[in-house]
């Protein structure tokens, strides 16, 4: 009933406005206000876009300093610090350019409105303008491009040789982190290999694997060159840390690989930020199906030697589970199986992607 | 039979011409509205479908902004339309959220922005522009739209099947497009969503094919291409960019099919997923991307190149001034259309490609700005010392600057490797391309509406309406999406159902919410302008033939023009578009039409001398229908 009453309602209610509005046309076409070229609206609308620009200029100043400690995330990573140089640069000259453009362009649509009396500027072109307004962007870019070039150049090289080397691999809906344990090497790894308790498919027919250790949560040390060899299970990830400002994607079939320079403990930062309860967090960036939004998976920084220490006191999965060491698949056995190289070939075929980069 | 009646009239001359007066008449019902082969017609056609299209991928996002603003709120209500997409708790599925982004991206770029923008106005305005009686095909205008139909049809039915739409994002990255067992959108939906895109790249190609045909061969006596309105020029060469991105895109949706289907390996490898390892290897996820983008990002300017084009005329036209820099302008469009191809991969800085690969492509990103800013430049002097009439249409024009401004500089940030990093993939990237793609061209197909409507239905849309309409929708896009920018600096991924898993995202909830009811408000007040277009197509007042003063050929026009617009001769051009406010005239605009032995009071000296090529033209009519 309630229902009926609404819709009744709304009808009169639309029915009552069409009325107006039709009253209100042909009022406009008895007071013959079309046949004027511009109403008195044009002026209103000339004042409006300066008020526009005055109220919502001043808002995006206020609100850009008032909640400069909402939006800047904190940062931890050496590489974290050139990124915020470059990008505040490039603040910086965007709302240079931002303001001028906007200003120009509103109080311009501001002071040439229509007037009766007044004539438009026949003023088509301008070589020496155009030349100079094509060659400043050119410039101011061209500086922004080569900062861009540096601070890409220096993430984006190989990482150090002395770097700690951890895999994070990314599967629907978690990550796993595998680390190479004493002697340094990641084992190998085949997908065909994974099942309940080896998720990562580490392949134990490889030494190198036999003390590796997955952990539950990232460990990272402070102030030592950190490398991540990062792949995906089933579908595209991307392993994003915010507060080291790092980000790259994960694939099956492609292994990528990205490198940082912790700055600060988690204790340190809890302390920083007055919150006991903050974590560095790793989080998926790239879309990968329902659970895509809670991907956490929480990364803690420890001062080196709180790092060896707990490096030391991991389990490696072959302690865990020692039949995985005695089942490794004979290389014949892989060799059978439709379309796939062995699985040495496999190894090494990422060695070399590895060193290319 | 159109087309062989085209062309003939074209070299005819008046006798053809009243053939078509009577052919007119003639038309069914059917032949006149349905399958019409009348570029106008199909010009109204796309515009009506593209305006239905909008209001859904509005509609769509109203729903996912729900959730992001009101994180966990109770839908129950929409459950008689979205039945088991909303949980039994009431909330909306995680699934179903990103089939949600999915569709709202695929219909506003490809429906809305591509079909219904430049289908519209390359089909409506290129032929009246150019001074021709129709399309060089008639009919495979008439198979343009009706690919576009079909495929309109497939990609709304997707919507409603068991398993939902395509859900992997509008860029559908395999493996995630590729496996149903990784997300439902994968099963039915995703087949749905390749077989409509590939109708839908035919119906692109027949229409794109068809523009470029029109513009080089059907060019009225004296229509020089440095005589183009801009308008032109931009519809020709977002069609040439069409033609030659589109067809990766399908190279990439048939190898995808491939892969889905016929259990090859483009784009998949190593794969283990729902417990068992699947037999694919050596492919590469990459590769799709990496095509994928070949058409993606030529697409941006697939989109934004006619609302350049429209924003043009329109601003030269109501600032009463020449638009400033014409040859800039057609240099400055060029530019972009070459550079569109070149910088695709700047969408991949974190894919794992070549870091090398990155430097390159940023570099070349960057470049692309240099004509965009000279394009900003541009439009600010045409507005100095002009005359200015806020026509709705110009007002939407200023709105596209700001706009475009606001977009592109963001572009900055994120055409910039080192940047993009840390901002790829986060909100700031959805501030960005929808204020400089999304909006910019909304903006600019709204004021396309706007100013050329007279045309169409031969009547006004109501100005105050239509200043209602702007102030709302410009207020509120920057309110939806300039808080953004905030939320993207801090961090927050995109695509992502809710930020309660997450310390780091924990922020923003009062600006999430701000944003949402900011997009409802603008989302609302569209229903203003859907009123006053379609009741002022039947009540409207009626249309004067040329209601803004202007120089184009389509004013010379009937205030409604017939089959083959021009019940006389066609018009011959003798000028550029922009002879407005010229210094001696009489009037502040002096049409394309009208030679300069007519008009010695305001011809410059160089003009003056042209009057003699003018007589030696062995067939110089002077339309007396040009002054009105």
């Amino acid at each position: 009933m309630f229902g009926i009453l609404l819709a009744i309602g709304a009808v009169v209610l639309i029915a009552i406005l069409l009325l107006i509005y039709r009253i209100y046309t042909l009022v406009n076409v008895v007071r013959g206000t079309e046949k004027k070229r511009v109403s008195k609206s044009n002026k209103v609308n000339a004042v409006l876009f300066v008020l526009f620009m005055l109220i919502f200029g001043g808002w995006f100043f206020y609100y850009s300093f008032a909640a400069y400690d909402k939006y800047q995330v904190p940062l931890a990573s050496v590489h974290g610090l050139e990124y915020e140089q470059i990008f505040w640069t490039t603040t910086w000259i965007c709302v240079a350019v931002f303001v001028l453009t906007h200003v120009l362009l509103f109080v311009f649509s501001y002071i040439y409105r229509y007037k009766k009396d007044r004539v438009a500027t026949f003023y088509p072109d301008n070589t020496k303008l155009e030349v100079i307004w094509t060659i400043i962007p050119a410039i101011v870019l061209s500086i922004l491009v080569f900062g861009g070039f540096q601070v890409w150049a220096d993430m984006t090289d190989a990482a150090p040789p002395e770097a700690e080397v951890l895999e994070i691999m990314g599967y629907q809906f978690a990550w796993e982190a595998r680390y190479p344990g004493e002697d340094g090497k990641l084992g190998a790894h085949d997908f065909r290999l994974i099942d309940a308790i080896n998720p990562m498919g580490v392949n134990f027919r490889d030494e190198n694997a036999y003390d590796d250790f997955i952990a539950r949560e990232i460990y990272l040390p402070k102030g030592v060159p950190v490398e991540m060899k990062i792949r995906a299970r089933d579908v595209l990830h991307s392993v994003y840390l915010p507060h080291f400002r790092q980000k790259m994607d994960a694939m099956p079939g492609m292994p990528t690989r990205m490198w940082f320079i912790p700055t600060k403990t988690t204790a340190e930062m809890r302390e920083e930020l007055n919150d006991p309860d903050f974590n560095y967090e790793l989080a998926c960036a790239e879309i990968c199906g329902r659970g895509h939004f809670s991907m956490r998976k929480v990364v803690v920084v420890v001062e080196p030697e709180e790092y060896a220490k707990w490096y030391a006191e991991q389990q490696t999965i072959t302690e865990q589970y020692p039949e995985l060491r005695n089942l490794p698949l004979e290389e014949e056995e892989l060799d059978e199986t439709e379309g796939a190289g062995p699985v040495s070939e496999v190894v090494e075929s990422e060695e070399v992607e590895l060193s290319q980069k | 039979m159109a087309t062989i009646n085209v062309e003939k009239s074209h070299t005819g001359g008046a006798a053809d011409a009243h053939a078509h007066g009577a052919h007119d008449h003639q038309q069914s019902f059917i032949t006149k509205y349905i399958f019409s082969t009348d570029h106008k017609m199909i010009g109204k056609q796309y515009l009506i479908s593209g305006i239905f299209w909008a209001l859904i991928g509005g509609f769509l996002s109203i729903l996912f902004r729900l959730q992001l603003g009101f994180p966990g709120m109770d839908m129950t209500f929409l459950k008689p339309l979205l039945g088991d997409w909303i949980t039994t708790s009431g909330t909306l599925d995680p699934e179903f959220y990103l089939a949600l982004v999915t569709m709202h991206g695929t219909i506003m770029v490809f429906f809305v922005l591509t079909a219904g923008l430049s289908g519209t106005f390359s089909n409506f305005l290129i032929p009246l522009q150019i001074g021709a009686r129709d399309m060089a095909s008639g009919f495979m205008n008439m198979l343009s739209y009706w690919f576009f139909f079909v495929a309109s049809v497939i990609m709304f039915y997707s919507l409603f099947i068991e398993t939902g739409p395509a859900a992997g994002g509008w860029v559908v990255y395999p493996p995630l497009s590729a496996l149903p067992e990784a997300i439902s959108g994968s099963h039915l939906g995703m087949t749905l969503w390749l077989i409509s895109m590939t109708l839908f790249i035919a119906s692109q190609l027949l229409g794109g094919i068809n523009y470029i045909a029109t513009v080089i061969n059907l060019r009225t006596r004296g229509m020089s291409f440095a005589k183009m309105p801009l308008t032109v020029w931009a519809f020709f060469l977002t069609a040439v960019l069409g033609l030659l991105a589109f067809p990766v895109l399908f190279a990439a949706a048939l190898l995808l099919v491939f892969d889905r289907s016929f259990g090859t390996s483009f784009y998949l490898a190593d794969i283990y997923i729902a417990g068992e390892a699947l037999p694919h290897v050596g492919g590469s996820p990459l590769l799709y991307q990496h095509l994928f983008w070949f058409l993606g990002h030529p697409e941006v300017y697939i989109v934004i190149l006619p609302s350049f084009g429209i924003v043009s005329e329109v601003m030269a036209t109501n600032a009463r001034k020449p638009i400033f820099g014409y040859r800039a302008m057609i240099g400055s469009l060029l530019g972009i259309s070459v550079l569109s191809f070149v910088v695709w991969a700047h969408h991949m800085f974190v894919s794992g490609m070549d870091p090398f690969l990155g430097s390159v492509f940023m570099f070349l990103t960057l470049i692309i700005a240099v004509p965009s800013a000279v394009k900003v430049f541009n439009y600010l002097t045409t507005l100095w010392r002009g005359n200015i009439i806020f026509t709705p249409a110009m007002l939407y024009s200023i709105g596209f600057v700001s706009l475009f401004i606001s977009g592109g500089l963001t572009g900055i940030f994120l055409g910039n490797a080192a940047i993009d990093v840390q901002l790829h993939d986060t909100y700031f990237v959805v501030a960005h391309f929808h204020l400089v793609m999304g909006s910019a061209a909304f903006f600019g197909m709204m004021a396309g509406i706007y100013h050329w409507f007279p045309k169409m239905f031969g009547r006004m849309m109501d100005n105050k309406l239509g200043y209602f309409h702007f102030w709302a929708t410009f207020i509120g896009v920057y309110m939806v999406f300039f808080p953004m920018h905030y939320i993207g600096i801090a961090g927050f991924p995109r695509r992502y159902y809710s930020f309660t898993n997450f310390d780091a995202f924990s922020g923003f909830t009062d600006l999430n919410m701000f944003v949402s009811i900011a997009a409802i408000v603008t989302f609302t007040a569209q229903l203003v302008f859907i009123f006053n277009f379609f009741y002022s197509m039947y009540l409207g007042r009626k249309a004067p033939a040329n209601p803004w003063n202007s120089n184009t050929l389509e004013w010379t026009t009937p205030v409604e023009p017939g089959h083959g617009n021009w019940p006389g001769e066609i018009p011959t051009v003798y000028r550029w578009p922009y002879d407005y406010s010229k210094p001696g005239a009489k009037e502040d605009y002096i049409p394309q039409n009208i030679p300069y032995a007519m008009t010695p009071e305001s011809n410059l000296p160089h003009e003056t001398a042209m009057i003699d090529m003018e007589k030696d033209d062995d067939a110089v009519v002077v339309d007396r229908e040009g002054k009105h």
